[in-house]
């Protein structure tokens, strides 16, 4: 597409599927930040752990984000800051500011809390500050408040585990180990509850197998029930190192069951889950029955109009092109600035019978002028998949969504068709920071 | 303890006040930093975001680059987006890594524009200093870079406005409200430096008559007017009635040939009256509602140490501190987040500013160009 830029006529590129590299289409330049805020950040995550403080230790440029997502969220009695000032550098004092900046703030609470997330940044890492040493001497200084070290530091993303790897494993570092509890799971590394009708937890429930919850518990007692679990349920890809510290350290045992549009590998999931837990088997032929007749159902009456996934709303993104290819459904465009190794063999499938779908990257400095603000006719899956294109019509979901198995497949046929009738507000619901979280915008 | 806060926010940054002050002028903005800084400026600082394709963009620098001090990927990442993008002009403003690392941003900047033959900025912002240091340094470069000074003042009445980003004017009308009360007096605006502005308009600041600074990000850029052109600057913010009427009478003053009119408060140390916030906009509130209500305030400036503030005004950018300087306060005019550290004793006048609380009050930012009723109301 051509755009008009400073008096030039810029032209504004995708790639098809069958011409990019794998897992990384597009080269790392200079980046651009879609207005499309639905996704959770880490001062979000931490809340989740109940009662529990959060004390960033930051430059006011890193400081600013995070200080306003939790007046967003009304979270701000529960967050505190320390700035870190260039005198820090020179001196090269970190320990003594963190030590001191962390003592001072839980001395002014109203009620020491059980537990504080302590958030070091980048400039941390670059300077060598001594985090076991600082940590140490917190918990002597306080030792009815459990630590743990949490890491706001971007520019390690590249860089072994990514930053969202590890914050996923640090919320479940505060878990202390306890006798297990046989035939009880957790669900582990997610955002938002495992919705009630989702495959997964039906099958759960139905046996009446004990589940634990970090986006349900109301007390820090109860979060610390979570160390009984006997396995750490996995479905989200960044969380899955998150369940593998916890079987190291807890005893329990990872069962790694990944969000999939793939009939195979929801049935191969649930197979799994038998082989461990007493649940009934479902009548596999006739769930994916009645997907397809959602999936049919839906195109009957979206038809033809163009569609555009983006990454945010699914991790596999690829996988949910495919299989809405595969029911007609006239899938055209999909964004993403990077794809998880499990979407490889649907890749080069969509290479095969799809050459020419569009990946279009997110953040690339071209997506500046990328955005239609004039309605366009395609019906999106996904803010920044709407924000580019200008889409009223959307399903508005992040991160899966809590949904699993074949109910993902029939709620989202129920999601496009509510779209495709109503429209959204684009600007309103894609400025609100994490979706579902309480926001005050 | 100095540099805590158990639950006060933070004022925004030097690099977003970068900006901030260069968004409208159709220039390449680079943030240099991993990522994150981008989210935060455009969700919380910026309002036109949305509504305009500036270009504003981050390096995303990574820790090899960082460690290995690889700024030839920066450069070439810039170079390859300018000769796309034909910016008018290309900055770019530092970070904290960049500032550990010692990122020599002007010989960057210097490089790039050898490479592009445009013209481009190196800022040493570092991120651990307020908007203000960042948007006066960025608006005073571009001035001393692209005002012609082969102008001089022209006689016929005109005023620069220096000073304006969202920061601190908000998109609410306040601009606006500014240029139409003058236009209204018979002035005519030359420049609203940098708001509802072109770099085209930049060019020609010199011919201003006098200089109208509406905050501490315009006072670099008026120095350096006043010592290169002869244009003389009065620092205030027209808020109210009375107070717009003093701020008129000023500006013919400085047009008729006064160098220098500073427009002071006066308040008592124990004056119970505070107003929090940004150095120029408080004391103008000040000395406004000190017209309409005859009651005195104290200012409270969280944001920049500026040679405005008189004997019994507080700067700091402390929590504590500011505790300790609100302890006798009976009335506060500040931005809401402040209700968290007064006493239920306190009476908090809410007067929302973007550059502290981002977009959450937005919509309940108040224009007091020639009316203040809003505040002086609810004394």
């Amino acid at each position: 597409m051509l755009r008009k830029v400073n008096g030039y006529e810029v032209t504004i590129d995708s790639v098809p599927i069958s011409q990019i590299t794998f897992p990384g289409p597009f080269r790392a330049g200079l980046e651009f930040s879609s207005p499309a805020r639905g996704t959770w950040n880490i001062a979000h995550q931490g809340m989740l752990i109940p009662e529990a403080h959060e004390i960033f230790v930051c430059a006011a440029s890193c400081l600013r984000g995070v200080v306003l997502t939790a007046y967003e969220m009304r979270a701000e009695k529960r967050f505190s800051t320390v700035a870190v000032e260039e005198k820090n550098l020179i001196e090269g004092n970190m320990e003594d500011l963190i030590i001191e900046g962390v003592s001072d703030i839980l001395q002014k609470l109203p009620k020491m809390p059980p537990c504080v997330l302590v958030y070091t940044s980048c400039v941390h890492h670059f300077c060598g500050c001594d985090l076991d040493m600082v940590y140490r001497e917190l918990s002597k200084r306080f030792p009815d408040v459990d630590f743990t070290d949490c890491y706001m530091n971007p520019i390690m993303r590249k860089s072994g585990r990514t930053p969202d790897q590890i914050m996923r494993s640090r919320f479940y570092s505060l878990l202390k180990k306890r006798p297990i509890r046989p035939g009880s799971v957790a669900f582990v590394g997610n955002d938002f509850p495992m919705q009630k009708d989702s495959t997964l937890y039906q099958l759960l429930s139905q046996a009446h197998i004990p589940i634990y919850e970090l986006t349900s518990c109301r007390t820090y007692s109860e979060y610390q029930d979570m160390a009984e679990a006997e396995y750490y349920i996995v479905d989200y890809p960044a969380a899955k190192v998150g369940g593998e510290d916890l079987q190291e350290r807890l005893g329990g045992k990872l069962l790694y069951l990944p969000f999939s549009f793939t009939y195979g590998e929801i049935k191969e999931n649930i197979i799994k889950l038998s082989e461990v837990l007493p649940i009934t088997l479902p009548d596999f032929n006739a769930e994916e029955q009645e997907c397809n007749d959602a999936l049919d159902h839906a195109y009957s009456i979206i038809g033809d109009i163009p569609i555009a996934i983006d990454y945010t709303a699914f991790t596999r993104p690829l996988g949910l092109a495919s299989l809405l290819l595969e029911h007609g459904f006239q899938v055209k465009r999909v964004y993403a600035d990077s794809f998880i190794e499990e979407e490889r063999p649907v890749y080069k499938a969509l290479c095969r019978t799809h050459p020419e779908l569009e990946i279009w990257p997110t953040l690339s400095a071209q997506m500046r002028f990328a955005a239609d603000h004039s309605k366009s006719d395609y019906l999106c899956i996904g803010q920044k998949a709407a924000h580019f294109n200008g889409a009223p019509h959307f399903v508005n979901l992040v991160e899966n969504g809590g949904w699993h198995g074949y109910q993902a497949i029939n709620s989202l046929c129920d999601a496009m068709i509510d779209a495709y009738q109503n429209e959204k507000d684009i600007r309103e619901l894609i400025s609100r920071k994490a979706w579902r979280c309480e926001s005050c915008i | 303890m100095n540099q805590t806060s158990k639950i006060l926010s933070t004022y925004s940054a030097d690099a977003f006040g970068v900006a901030s002050a260069l968004f409208e002028l159709g220039g390449m903005v680079i943030i240099h930093d991993a990522s994150g800084c981008n989210s935060t400026y455009t969700t919380h600082d910026e309002p036109r975001w949305y509504d305009m394709d500036s270009m504003l963009f981050v390096s995303a620098i990574s820790e090899i680059e960082a460690i290995m001090g690889d700024d030839e990927k920066l450069i070439f990442d810039i170079v390859t987006e300018a000769k796309r993008f034909h910016p008018k002009f290309i900055a770019i403003a530092g970070t904290p890594i960049p500032a550990m690392t010692g990122f020599d941003s002007e010989s960057v900047a210097a490089r790039i524009e050898k490479e592009t033959g445009i013209p481009s900025f190196g800022f040493p912002t570092t991120g651990m200093k307020t908007y203000i240091s960042g948007a006066d340094m960025a608006l005073s470069s571009i001035a001393r870079r692209f005002a012609r000074k082969d102008f001089r003042p022209g006689r016929d009445h005109r005023v620069n406005i220096l000073g304006c980003t969202p920061l601190d004017f908000s998109t609410n009308g306040q601009v606006e409200s500014i240029c139409r009360l003058l236009t209204e007096n018979g002035w005519i605006v030359n420049c609203t430096f940098a708001m509802n502005t072109s770099l085209k308009e930049v060019e020609e600041l010199g011919k201003g008559d006098v200089n109208l600074v509406v905050s501490a990000t315009g006072r670099q850029t008026a120095l350096f007017l006043e010592k290169t052109l002869g244009i003389p600057y009065l620092e205030a913010v027209p808020y109210g009635k009375k107070f717009s009427t003093t701020v008129l009478q000023a500006l013919e003053e400085l047009y008729a040939g006064e160098t220098k009119v500073i427009l002071r408060h006066s308040s008592s140390s124990d004056c119970e009256n505070i107003i929090i916030g940004e150095e120029v906009s408080s004391l103008s509130l000040a000395l406004s509602l000190e017209c309409e209500t005859g009651k005195e305030f104290r200012v409270l400036c969280p944001t920049n140490e500026g040679p405005l503030l008189q004997t019994n005004d507080v700067y700091t950018p402390y929590e504590d501190d500011i505790i300790k300087s609100l302890s006798n306060a009976k009335t506060v005019i500040s931005d809401p987040i402040y209700r968290n550290i007064l006493t239920e004793k306190v009476h908090l006048v809410d007067w929302p500013h973007e550059a502290y609380s981002g977009r959450i009050y937005r919509k309940y930012i108040p224009n007091l160009i020639g009316d203040i009723l809003y505040i002086s109301e609810k004394l």
